[in-house]
Protein backbone atom coordinates (compact mmCIF):
# COMPACT_ATOMS: atom_id res chain seq x y z
CA UNK A 1 0.00 0.00 0.00
CA UNK A 2 1.07 2.95 -0.80
CA UNK A 3 0.77 6.81 0.94
CA UNK A 4 1.89 10.32 0.31
CA UNK A 5 2.52 10.59 4.70
CA UNK A 6 3.14 7.93 7.11
CA UNK A 7 2.61 9.34 10.22
CA UNK A 8 4.11 7.17 13.84
CA UNK A 9 1.96 8.23 16.58
CA UNK A 10 -1.61 9.19 17.37
CA UNK A 11 -0.69 12.03 20.33
CA UNK A 12 -1.89 15.75 19.76
CA UNK A 13 1.51 15.94 17.25
CA UNK A 14 0.35 13.22 14.99
CA UNK A 15 -3.70 13.88 15.01
CA UNK A 16 -2.87 17.51 14.10
CA UNK A 17 -0.71 16.51 11.44
CA UNK A 18 -3.22 14.32 10.01
CA UNK A 19 -5.76 16.42 9.88
CA UNK A 20 -3.55 18.89 8.17
CA UNK A 21 -2.41 16.79 6.07
CA UNK A 22 -5.63 14.65 4.48
CA UNK A 23 -7.29 18.85 4.38
CA UNK A 24 -4.60 19.26 1.38
CA UNK A 25 -5.10 16.21 -0.40
CA UNK A 26 -2.48 14.00 0.93
CA UNK A 27 -3.45 10.22 1.20
CA UNK A 28 -2.67 9.38 5.12
CA UNK A 29 -1.60 6.71 7.39
CA UNK A 30 -1.48 6.87 10.80
CA UNK A 31 0.63 3.80 12.53
CA UNK A 32 -0.36 4.01 16.23
CA UNK A 33 1.51 1.77 19.00
CA UNK A 34 -1.98 2.78 21.38
CA UNK A 35 -5.61 1.07 21.37
CA UNK A 36 -6.79 4.55 20.35
CA UNK A 37 -6.16 7.84 19.05
CA UNK A 38 -5.05 10.34 22.02
CA UNK A 39 -1.31 9.22 22.79
CA UNK A 40 -0.35 9.26 26.36
CA UNK A 41 -2.10 12.72 27.31
CA UNK A 42 -5.20 11.82 26.17
CA UNK A 43 -5.13 8.36 26.10
CA UNK A 44 -8.74 6.41 26.33
CA UNK A 45 -10.12 10.30 26.58
CA UNK A 46 -12.83 8.70 24.25
CA UNK A 47 -13.93 5.96 27.23
CA UNK A 48 -12.73 8.27 30.11
CA UNK A 49 -13.18 11.67 29.84
CA UNK A 50 -16.47 11.89 31.67
CA UNK A 51 -14.12 10.45 34.73
CA UNK A 52 -13.98 13.01 36.97
CA UNK A 53 -11.46 12.12 38.57
CA UNK A 54 -9.37 12.98 35.45
CA UNK A 55 -10.76 16.20 35.16
CA UNK A 56 -11.26 18.85 32.14
CA UNK A 57 -8.02 19.47 31.16
CA UNK A 58 -7.82 16.07 30.33
CA UNK A 59 -11.60 15.55 28.87
CA UNK A 60 -10.83 18.77 26.16
CA UNK A 61 -8.94 15.85 24.27
CA UNK A 62 -12.22 14.68 23.18
CA UNK A 63 -12.30 17.54 20.98
CA UNK A 64 -8.99 16.45 18.80
CA UNK A 65 -9.76 13.09 19.09
CA UNK A 66 -12.90 13.68 17.21
CA UNK A 67 -11.91 15.72 14.61
CA UNK A 68 -9.08 13.36 13.88
CA UNK A 69 -12.06 10.16 13.66
CA UNK A 70 -14.23 12.68 11.56
CA UNK A 71 -10.83 13.32 9.38
CA UNK A 72 -10.77 10.67 6.96
CA UNK A 73 -7.19 9.53 7.65
CA UNK A 74 -6.71 5.47 7.56
CA UNK A 75 -5.87 5.04 11.08
CA UNK A 76 -4.16 1.72 12.39
CA UNK A 77 -4.09 1.36 16.34
CA UNK A 78 -1.53 -1.28 17.41
CA UNK A 79 0.32 -1.60 14.71
CA UNK A 80 3.98 -1.23 16.02
CA UNK A 81 6.35 0.19 13.27
CA UNK A 82 9.70 -2.53 13.79
CA UNK A 83 11.44 -1.29 10.43
CA UNK A 84 12.18 2.37 8.22
CA UNK A 85 13.99 2.80 5.02
CA UNK A 86 13.40 6.62 4.78
CA UNK A 87 15.71 6.51 2.09
CA UNK A 88 13.08 3.97 -0.10
CA UNK A 89 10.39 5.07 1.63
CA UNK A 90 9.70 2.14 3.14
CA UNK A 91 7.72 0.99 6.58
CA UNK A 92 7.81 -2.64 8.13
CA UNK A 93 5.03 -2.52 10.53
CA UNK A 94 3.91 -5.79 12.82
CA UNK A 95 0.14 -5.50 13.57
CA UNK A 96 -2.01 -8.76 14.88
CA UNK A 97 0.93 -10.53 14.98
CA UNK A 98 2.13 -10.02 11.44
CA UNK A 99 4.18 -8.26 9.21
CA UNK A 100 3.46 -6.16 6.13
CA UNK A 101 5.17 -3.42 4.47
CA UNK A 102 3.46 0.35 3.45
CA UNK A 103 5.82 2.21 1.27
CA UNK A 104 5.36 6.46 1.97
CA UNK A 105 6.74 9.04 0.21
CA UNK A 106 7.57 11.19 3.49
CA UNK A 107 7.04 10.11 7.15
CA UNK A 108 6.43 12.07 9.93
CA UNK A 109 7.52 10.88 13.70
CA UNK A 110 5.13 12.19 16.62
CA UNK A 111 6.48 9.25 18.80
CA UNK A 112 6.20 11.66 21.67
CA UNK A 113 8.21 11.59 25.18
CA UNK A 114 8.62 8.68 27.79
CA UNK A 115 9.30 9.08 31.42
CA UNK A 116 13.03 9.94 32.29
CA UNK A 117 14.30 7.28 34.09
CA UNK A 118 14.47 7.63 38.23
CA UNK A 119 17.05 5.42 39.43
CA UNK A 120 17.07 5.13 43.17
CA UNK A 121 18.09 2.16 45.37
CA UNK A 122 15.38 -0.36 45.22
CA UNK A 123 13.36 1.09 42.17
CA UNK A 124 13.65 -2.35 40.35
CA UNK A 125 11.12 -3.67 43.35
CA UNK A 126 7.21 -4.92 41.96
CA UNK A 127 5.15 -2.07 43.72
CA UNK A 128 7.02 0.93 42.26
CA UNK A 129 6.25 2.46 38.75
CA UNK A 130 6.48 5.47 37.31
CA UNK A 131 3.72 8.27 38.30
CA UNK A 132 2.87 8.06 33.92
CA UNK A 133 2.10 4.41 34.88
CA UNK A 134 -0.66 5.45 37.71
CA UNK A 135 -2.08 7.52 35.54
CA UNK A 136 -2.22 4.78 32.38
CA UNK A 137 -4.15 2.88 34.98
CA UNK A 138 -6.61 5.51 35.65
CA UNK A 139 -7.10 6.28 32.40
CA UNK A 140 -7.74 3.11 30.91
CA UNK A 141 -8.94 1.18 33.42
CA UNK A 142 -10.08 3.12 36.26
CA UNK A 143 -7.85 1.11 38.61
CA UNK A 144 -5.93 2.89 41.30
CA UNK A 145 -3.33 1.71 44.25
CA UNK A 146 -5.04 -0.15 46.72
CA UNK A 147 -2.87 0.66 50.56
CA UNK A 148 -0.33 3.21 50.95
CA UNK A 149 0.88 5.21 48.14
CA UNK A 150 3.53 7.68 48.01
CA UNK A 151 4.06 10.17 45.00
CA UNK A 152 8.18 10.80 44.67
CA UNK A 153 10.24 13.34 42.60
CA UNK A 154 8.71 16.42 41.09
CA UNK A 155 7.16 18.01 38.46
CA UNK A 156 3.62 19.08 36.81
CA UNK A 157 2.69 15.40 36.27
CA UNK A 158 3.64 14.51 40.00
CA UNK A 159 0.74 16.86 41.79
CA UNK A 160 -2.07 16.33 38.56
CA UNK A 161 -1.45 12.51 39.14
CA UNK A 162 -1.70 13.36 43.46
CA UNK A 163 -4.84 15.11 42.52
CA UNK A 164 -6.50 12.58 40.25
CA UNK A 165 -5.78 10.05 42.64
CA UNK A 166 -7.35 11.78 45.72
CA UNK A 167 -10.66 12.39 43.13
CA UNK A 168 -10.31 8.88 42.66
CA UNK A 169 -10.97 7.77 46.41
CA UNK A 170 -7.43 6.78 46.78
CA UNK A 171 -5.34 9.84 48.11
CA UNK A 172 -1.28 9.24 48.14
CA UNK A 173 -0.36 8.79 51.58
CA UNK A 174 2.48 10.89 51.01
CA UNK A 175 4.16 13.26 48.42
CA UNK A 176 7.69 13.53 48.46
CA UNK A 177 9.36 16.11 46.45
CA UNK A 178 12.93 16.48 45.28
CA UNK A 179 13.08 20.06 44.10
CA UNK A 180 15.90 21.13 46.21
CA UNK A 181 15.51 24.10 48.24
CA UNK A 182 16.82 27.70 46.44
CA UNK A 183 15.32 26.19 43.33
CA UNK A 184 11.87 28.27 42.80
CA UNK A 185 13.96 31.40 43.75
CA UNK A 186 16.11 31.02 40.28
CA UNK A 187 13.18 29.79 38.68
CA UNK A 188 11.80 33.08 39.26
CA UNK A 189 13.99 35.22 37.07
CA UNK A 190 11.65 33.05 34.12
CA UNK A 191 9.03 34.74 35.59
CA UNK A 192 8.31 37.73 33.92
CA UNK A 193 8.15 35.52 30.15
CA UNK A 194 5.68 33.49 31.98
CA UNK A 195 3.00 36.43 32.13
CA UNK A 196 1.83 34.94 28.30
CA UNK A 197 1.24 31.83 29.62
CA UNK A 198 -0.98 33.07 32.78
CA UNK A 199 -3.81 30.42 31.67
CA UNK A 200 -1.37 27.45 32.40
CA UNK A 201 -0.08 28.86 35.35
CA UNK A 202 -3.34 29.30 36.68
CA UNK A 203 -3.67 25.63 36.03
CA UNK A 204 -0.38 24.52 37.66
CA UNK A 205 -1.77 27.00 40.56
CA UNK A 206 -5.11 25.25 41.02
CA UNK A 207 -3.47 21.54 40.80
CA UNK A 208 -0.96 23.11 43.77
CA UNK A 209 -4.20 24.71 45.83
CA UNK A 210 -6.01 21.10 45.02
CA UNK A 211 -2.85 19.30 46.72
CA UNK A 212 -1.80 21.45 49.57
CA UNK A 213 -3.97 19.42 52.19
CA UNK A 214 -1.92 16.15 51.16
CA UNK A 215 0.70 14.99 53.52
CA UNK A 216 4.41 16.30 51.91
CA UNK A 217 8.05 16.67 52.54
CA UNK A 218 9.82 19.32 50.65
CA UNK A 219 13.76 19.18 49.49
CA UNK A 220 13.69 15.21 49.66
CA UNK A 221 17.00 13.67 49.21
CA UNK A 222 18.63 9.97 49.37
CA UNK A 223 15.23 8.50 48.48
CA UNK A 224 14.78 4.63 48.51
CA UNK A 225 12.54 1.99 47.87
CA UNK A 226 12.54 -0.98 50.24
CA UNK A 227 11.18 -4.54 50.91
CA UNK A 228 11.42 -8.23 50.57
CA UNK A 229 10.33 -9.65 46.95
CA UNK A 230 8.36 -6.72 46.63
CA UNK A 231 7.98 -2.19 48.32
CA UNK A 232 7.17 -1.94 51.50
CA UNK A 233 8.62 1.15 53.01
CA UNK A 234 9.78 4.44 51.42
CA UNK A 235 13.12 5.39 52.86
CA UNK A 236 14.40 9.00 52.70
CA UNK A 237 17.01 11.56 54.16
CA UNK A 238 14.98 12.35 57.55
CA UNK A 239 12.36 9.89 57.51
CA UNK A 240 10.56 6.57 56.46
CA UNK A 241 6.59 5.25 55.77
CA UNK A 242 5.06 2.01 54.84
CA UNK A 243 4.33 1.81 51.44
CA UNK A 244 2.17 -0.16 48.81
CA UNK A 245 2.94 1.69 45.65
CA UNK A 246 5.85 4.42 44.92
CA UNK A 247 4.93 6.09 41.71
CA UNK A 248 8.32 8.03 40.56
CA UNK A 249 8.75 10.87 38.43
CA UNK A 250 11.21 13.25 37.63
CA UNK A 251 10.02 14.30 34.06
CA UNK A 252 9.87 13.22 30.53
CA UNK A 253 12.27 13.37 27.45
CA UNK A 254 11.65 13.10 24.44
CA UNK A 255 11.80 9.10 22.97
CA UNK A 256 14.52 8.84 20.40
CA UNK A 257 14.79 5.68 19.90
CA UNK A 258 13.66 5.23 16.45
CA UNK A 259 15.22 8.89 15.37
CA UNK A 260 18.77 7.42 16.57
CA UNK A 261 18.27 4.16 14.88
CA UNK A 262 17.75 6.47 11.89
CA UNK A 263 20.46 7.98 12.06
CA UNK A 264 19.55 11.67 12.77
CA UNK A 265 21.00 14.21 13.72
CA UNK A 266 20.36 15.23 17.61
CA UNK A 267 21.44 18.17 19.69
CA UNK A 268 22.06 18.42 23.54
CA UNK A 269 19.35 20.04 25.12
CA UNK A 270 20.77 21.68 28.55
CA UNK A 271 18.02 23.06 29.68
CA UNK A 272 15.70 19.87 29.57
CA UNK A 273 18.73 17.56 30.05
CA UNK A 274 18.16 15.41 26.76
CA UNK A 275 18.88 14.78 23.52
CA UNK A 276 16.50 16.13 21.14
CA UNK A 277 16.58 15.35 17.21
CA UNK A 278 17.49 18.72 15.22
CA UNK A 279 14.61 20.29 13.26
CA UNK A 280 13.39 23.30 11.09
CA UNK A 281 10.14 25.12 12.28
CA UNK A 282 8.40 22.52 10.87
CA UNK A 283 9.86 19.78 12.14
CA UNK A 284 11.94 18.63 8.85
CA UNK A 285 14.79 16.86 10.54
CA UNK A 286 18.57 16.01 8.63
CA UNK A 287 16.80 13.45 6.19
CA UNK A 288 14.71 14.95 3.56
CA UNK A 289 12.17 12.58 3.72
CA UNK A 290 11.54 12.53 7.41
CA UNK A 291 9.91 15.13 10.05
CA UNK A 292 9.50 14.88 13.46
CA UNK A 293 7.08 16.82 15.59
CA UNK A 294 5.15 16.97 19.19
CA UNK A 295 7.41 15.86 22.11
CA UNK A 296 9.78 13.56 20.69
CA UNK A 297 11.26 16.63 19.63
CA UNK A 298 11.51 18.51 22.98
CA UNK A 299 9.41 18.67 25.62
CA UNK A 300 6.44 21.08 24.85
CA UNK A 301 3.53 19.55 26.06
CA UNK A 302 0.07 19.16 23.94
CA UNK A 303 -1.01 22.44 22.93
CA UNK A 304 2.70 22.94 21.77
CA UNK A 305 2.59 19.30 20.18
CA UNK A 306 -0.56 20.30 18.38
CA UNK A 307 0.95 23.07 17.10
CA UNK A 308 3.78 21.42 15.49
CA UNK A 309 1.78 18.73 14.24
CA UNK A 310 -0.32 21.02 12.25
CA UNK A 311 3.28 23.02 10.87
CA UNK A 312 4.68 19.49 9.71
CA UNK A 313 1.01 18.71 8.24
CA UNK A 314 1.16 21.45 5.99
CA UNK A 315 5.17 21.57 5.18
CA UNK A 316 4.21 17.73 3.63
CA UNK A 317 1.34 19.70 1.97
CA UNK A 318 4.52 22.00 0.60
CA UNK A 319 6.98 19.65 -0.18
CA UNK A 320 4.50 17.17 -1.79
CA UNK A 321 3.22 20.02 -3.85
CA UNK A 322 -0.41 20.85 -2.61
CA UNK A 323 0.10 24.15 -1.68
CA UNK A 324 2.60 26.93 -2.56
CA UNK A 325 5.33 28.79 -0.56
CA UNK A 326 2.97 31.94 -0.15
CA UNK A 327 0.11 29.29 1.42
CA UNK A 328 2.36 27.73 3.20
CA UNK A 329 3.82 30.96 5.31
CA UNK A 330 0.19 32.37 5.50
CA UNK A 331 -1.31 29.12 7.17
CA UNK A 332 1.59 28.56 9.19
CA UNK A 333 1.54 31.98 10.90
CA UNK A 334 -1.43 31.40 13.99
CA UNK A 335 0.32 27.90 14.41
CA UNK A 336 3.65 29.28 14.82
CA UNK A 337 1.89 31.70 17.38
CA UNK A 338 0.02 28.75 18.78
CA UNK A 339 3.47 27.29 19.51
CA UNK A 340 5.21 30.56 20.96
CA UNK A 341 2.49 30.76 23.39
CA UNK A 342 2.46 27.11 24.54
CA UNK A 343 6.05 27.51 25.27
CA UNK A 344 6.31 30.14 26.89
CA UNK A 345 5.96 28.66 30.74
CA UNK A 346 8.84 25.95 29.32
CA UNK A 347 11.73 27.74 30.69
CA UNK A 348 10.27 28.73 33.77
CA UNK A 349 9.32 24.60 34.30
CA UNK A 350 12.99 23.67 32.84
CA UNK A 351 14.75 25.16 35.54
CA UNK A 352 11.79 24.86 38.52
CA UNK A 353 12.20 20.82 37.79
CA UNK A 354 15.40 20.60 36.58
CA UNK A 355 16.82 16.79 37.54
CA UNK A 356 19.07 16.46 40.41
CA UNK A 357 22.79 15.34 39.87
CA UNK A 358 21.57 12.03 42.04
CA UNK A 359 19.11 11.36 39.50
CA UNK A 360 20.89 11.36 36.33
CA UNK A 361 23.92 9.64 37.70
CA UNK A 362 23.47 7.38 40.49
CA UNK A 363 24.88 6.06 43.24
CA UNK A 364 27.47 2.82 42.71
CA UNK A 365 24.85 0.13 43.98
CA UNK A 366 21.99 1.44 42.38
CA UNK A 367 20.70 -0.39 39.32
CA UNK A 368 21.23 1.51 36.05
CA UNK A 369 20.08 -0.80 33.26
CA UNK A 370 17.45 -2.60 34.50
CA UNK A 371 17.08 -5.43 31.90
CA UNK A 372 20.61 -6.68 32.30
CA UNK A 373 20.96 -5.69 36.09
CA UNK A 374 23.47 -3.92 36.03
CA UNK A 375 24.51 -1.00 38.57
CA UNK A 376 25.93 2.43 38.39
CA UNK A 377 29.03 1.15 40.10
CA UNK A 378 29.58 -1.56 37.34
CA UNK A 379 29.05 1.15 34.72
CA UNK A 380 31.61 3.46 36.40
CA UNK A 381 34.50 0.80 36.47
CA UNK A 382 33.63 0.02 32.75
CA UNK A 383 33.88 3.62 32.45
CA UNK A 384 37.64 3.59 33.90
CA UNK A 385 38.50 0.62 31.91
CA UNK A 386 38.20 2.71 28.89
CA UNK A 387 34.51 2.70 27.78
CA UNK A 388 34.02 6.00 26.12
CA UNK A 389 30.77 6.04 25.35
CA UNK A 390 27.15 4.01 25.36
CA UNK A 391 27.95 2.16 21.87
CA UNK A 392 31.46 0.81 23.68
CA UNK A 393 29.61 -0.03 27.23
CA UNK A 394 27.39 -2.85 25.03
CA UNK A 395 30.41 -4.69 24.58
CA UNK A 396 31.60 -4.44 28.73
CA UNK A 397 28.12 -5.17 29.91
CA UNK A 398 25.56 -6.04 27.27
CA UNK A 399 23.88 -2.46 28.74
CA UNK A 400 21.39 -1.69 25.91
CA UNK A 401 21.08 -4.62 24.33
CA UNK A 402 18.65 -6.53 26.77
CA UNK A 403 14.54 -6.25 25.69
CA UNK A 404 14.05 -2.40 26.24
CA UNK A 405 17.18 -2.06 24.15
CA UNK A 406 18.50 1.16 26.07
CA UNK A 407 14.96 2.97 25.66
CA UNK A 408 15.58 2.94 29.76
CA UNK A 409 19.37 2.94 31.23
CA UNK A 410 20.67 5.58 28.03
CA UNK A 411 20.22 8.64 29.77
CA UNK A 412 21.96 7.16 33.57
CA UNK A 413 24.30 5.94 31.42
CA UNK A 414 25.80 8.66 29.67
CA UNK A 415 25.97 10.64 32.18
CA UNK A 416 27.92 7.95 34.33
CA UNK A 417 30.51 7.34 31.61
CA UNK A 418 30.72 11.44 31.40
CA UNK A 419 31.14 11.54 35.26
CA UNK A 420 34.09 9.58 35.00
CA UNK A 421 35.66 10.63 32.18
CA UNK A 422 35.20 14.56 33.24
CA UNK A 423 33.58 15.62 30.50
CA UNK A 424 30.52 17.30 29.10
CA UNK A 425 27.40 14.40 28.84
CA UNK A 426 26.93 15.65 25.30
CA UNK A 427 30.65 14.01 24.49
CA UNK A 428 29.86 10.82 25.12
CA UNK A 429 27.47 9.89 22.67
CA UNK A 430 24.19 8.44 22.58
CA UNK A 431 23.06 4.73 22.24
CA UNK A 432 22.43 3.53 18.31
CA UNK A 433 19.68 1.48 18.48
CA UNK A 434 18.88 -0.75 15.40
CA UNK A 435 15.81 -2.05 13.51
CA UNK A 436 14.01 -4.14 14.91
CA UNK A 437 12.44 -1.40 17.04
CA UNK A 438 10.54 -3.87 18.74
CA UNK A 439 10.36 -7.66 18.87
CA UNK A 440 9.48 -9.72 16.78
CA UNK A 441 9.63 -13.37 16.03
CA UNK A 442 11.43 -15.18 13.28
CA UNK A 443 7.85 -16.66 12.57
CA UNK A 444 6.49 -13.33 12.25
CA UNK A 445 9.27 -12.39 10.06
CA UNK A 446 8.96 -15.07 7.77
CA UNK A 447 5.88 -14.25 7.70
CA UNK A 448 6.60 -10.71 5.41
CA UNK B 1 -1.76 -3.86 44.93
CA UNK B 2 -4.58 -2.34 42.84
CA UNK B 3 -8.21 -1.86 43.17
CA UNK B 4 -10.56 -1.40 40.41
CA UNK B 5 -13.10 1.35 40.93
CA UNK B 6 -17.22 1.04 40.56
CA UNK B 7 -17.08 4.18 37.77
CA UNK B 8 -15.43 1.44 35.20
CA UNK B 9 -17.63 -2.12 35.46
CA UNK B 10 -14.77 -4.97 34.90
CA UNK B 11 -16.58 -6.82 32.04
CA UNK B 12 -13.74 -9.12 30.81
CA UNK B 13 -13.14 -12.60 31.57
CA UNK B 14 -9.41 -13.09 31.42
CA UNK B 15 -7.32 -16.23 33.10
CA UNK B 16 -4.25 -14.95 34.90
CA UNK B 17 -2.00 -17.84 35.58
CA UNK B 18 -4.80 -20.22 34.92
CA UNK B 19 -7.33 -18.23 37.30
CA UNK B 20 -10.03 -16.67 36.34
CA UNK B 21 -9.73 -12.59 36.70
CA UNK B 22 -11.99 -9.84 35.10
CA UNK B 23 -11.15 -6.46 33.84
CA UNK B 24 -12.71 -3.09 32.73
CA UNK B 25 -12.88 -2.58 28.70
CA UNK B 26 -9.28 -0.94 27.83
CA UNK B 27 -7.66 -2.39 30.81
CA UNK B 28 -4.05 -4.08 28.86
CA UNK B 29 -3.06 -7.44 29.99
CA UNK B 30 -0.38 -5.72 31.99
CA UNK B 31 -3.41 -4.32 34.16
CA UNK B 32 -4.54 -7.66 34.65
CA UNK B 33 -1.79 -8.86 36.08
CA UNK B 34 -0.87 -6.06 38.25
CA UNK B 35 -4.76 -6.60 39.63
CA UNK B 36 -3.91 -10.21 40.17
CA UNK B 37 -0.96 -9.10 42.17
CA UNK B 38 1.42 -11.71 39.77
CA UNK B 39 5.15 -10.61 38.71
CA UNK B 40 7.61 -11.66 36.60
CA UNK B 41 11.00 -13.02 36.91
CA UNK B 42 13.98 -11.87 35.82
CA UNK B 43 16.31 -13.88 32.82
CA UNK B 44 19.59 -13.26 34.64
CA UNK B 45 18.92 -13.09 38.30
CA UNK B 46 15.63 -14.40 38.80
CA UNK B 47 14.94 -11.21 40.41
CA UNK B 48 11.05 -10.29 40.95
CA UNK B 49 10.30 -7.65 38.98
CA UNK B 50 6.96 -6.11 37.87
CA UNK B 51 5.13 -3.44 35.05
CA UNK B 52 7.04 -0.30 35.78
CA UNK B 53 6.17 2.62 33.12
CA UNK B 54 3.05 1.25 31.43
CA UNK B 55 3.56 2.96 27.82
CA UNK B 56 5.55 0.52 25.83
CA UNK B 57 9.41 1.47 26.99
CA UNK B 58 10.74 -0.17 30.04
CA UNK B 59 9.74 -4.14 29.24
CA UNK B 60 9.37 -5.07 32.89
CA UNK B 61 5.72 -6.38 31.85
CA UNK B 62 6.98 -9.12 29.92
CA UNK B 63 4.55 -12.05 29.78
CA UNK B 64 3.13 -15.06 28.40
CA UNK B 65 -0.26 -14.42 26.08
CA UNK B 66 -1.92 -16.77 24.54
CA UNK B 67 1.10 -19.11 24.52
CA UNK B 68 3.04 -16.62 23.11
CA UNK B 69 6.14 -15.92 25.61
CA UNK B 70 7.80 -12.29 26.24
CA UNK B 71 4.90 -10.19 24.51
CA UNK B 72 4.75 -6.60 26.38
CA UNK B 73 1.96 -7.15 28.36
CA UNK B 74 1.37 -3.48 28.51
CA UNK B 75 0.79 -2.89 24.91
CA UNK B 76 -1.97 -6.17 24.30
CA UNK B 77 -5.08 -5.20 24.99
CA UNK B 78 -7.30 -7.70 27.47
CA UNK B 79 -9.51 -9.78 25.43
CA UNK B 80 -12.06 -11.96 26.48
CA UNK B 81 -10.85 -15.26 27.15
CA UNK B 82 -7.12 -13.88 27.07
CA UNK B 83 -4.88 -16.49 28.78
CA UNK B 84 -1.86 -14.40 30.61
CA UNK B 85 0.87 -15.21 32.42
CA UNK B 86 3.67 -13.54 33.74
CA UNK B 87 7.45 -14.40 32.30
CA UNK B 88 9.44 -16.45 34.57
CA UNK B 89 13.21 -16.38 33.46
CA UNK B 90 14.65 -16.60 30.15
CA UNK B 91 11.71 -17.72 27.48
CA UNK B 92 12.40 -20.98 26.07
CA UNK B 93 12.23 -21.50 22.63
CA UNK B 94 9.74 -23.71 20.86
CA UNK B 95 7.56 -24.81 18.49
CA UNK B 96 4.91 -21.92 18.73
Amino acid sequence: MSYDLAIIGAGPAGMAAAIEAVAHGLRVVVLDEGGGPGGQIFRAVEQAAGDPALGADYAVGRALVGAFRAAGVEYRPLATLWHLDPDAGLLSVLAEGRTSTLAARRVLLATGAQERPVPIPGWTLPGVLTAGAGQILLKTAGVVPQGPTVLAGQGPLLRLVAAQLARAGAPPALILETTPPGRRRAALRHLPGAWAGRGLVGQGLGLLLETRGLPRRQGVRELRAEGEGRLQRVVWDGGSIAAATLLLHEGVIPATHISRALGLDHAWDAAQQCWRPVTDAFGASSHAQVALAGDATGIGGWEAAMAAGHLAGLDAAYRLGRLDSAGLAYRAGPWLAARRRALVLRPLLDALYAPPAAVLAPADAVIACRCEEVTAGQVRQAARLGATGPNQLKAYLRCGMGPCQGRLCAPTVAALIAEVRGVPVELVGAYRPRAPYKPLTVAQLAGL
Amino acid sequence: MFALRPERPATIEVAVEGQPLRVPEGASAAVALLLAGIGRTTALSGAPRAPYCLMGVCFECLAEIDGVANQQACMVPARPGMRIRAQRGARRAGPA
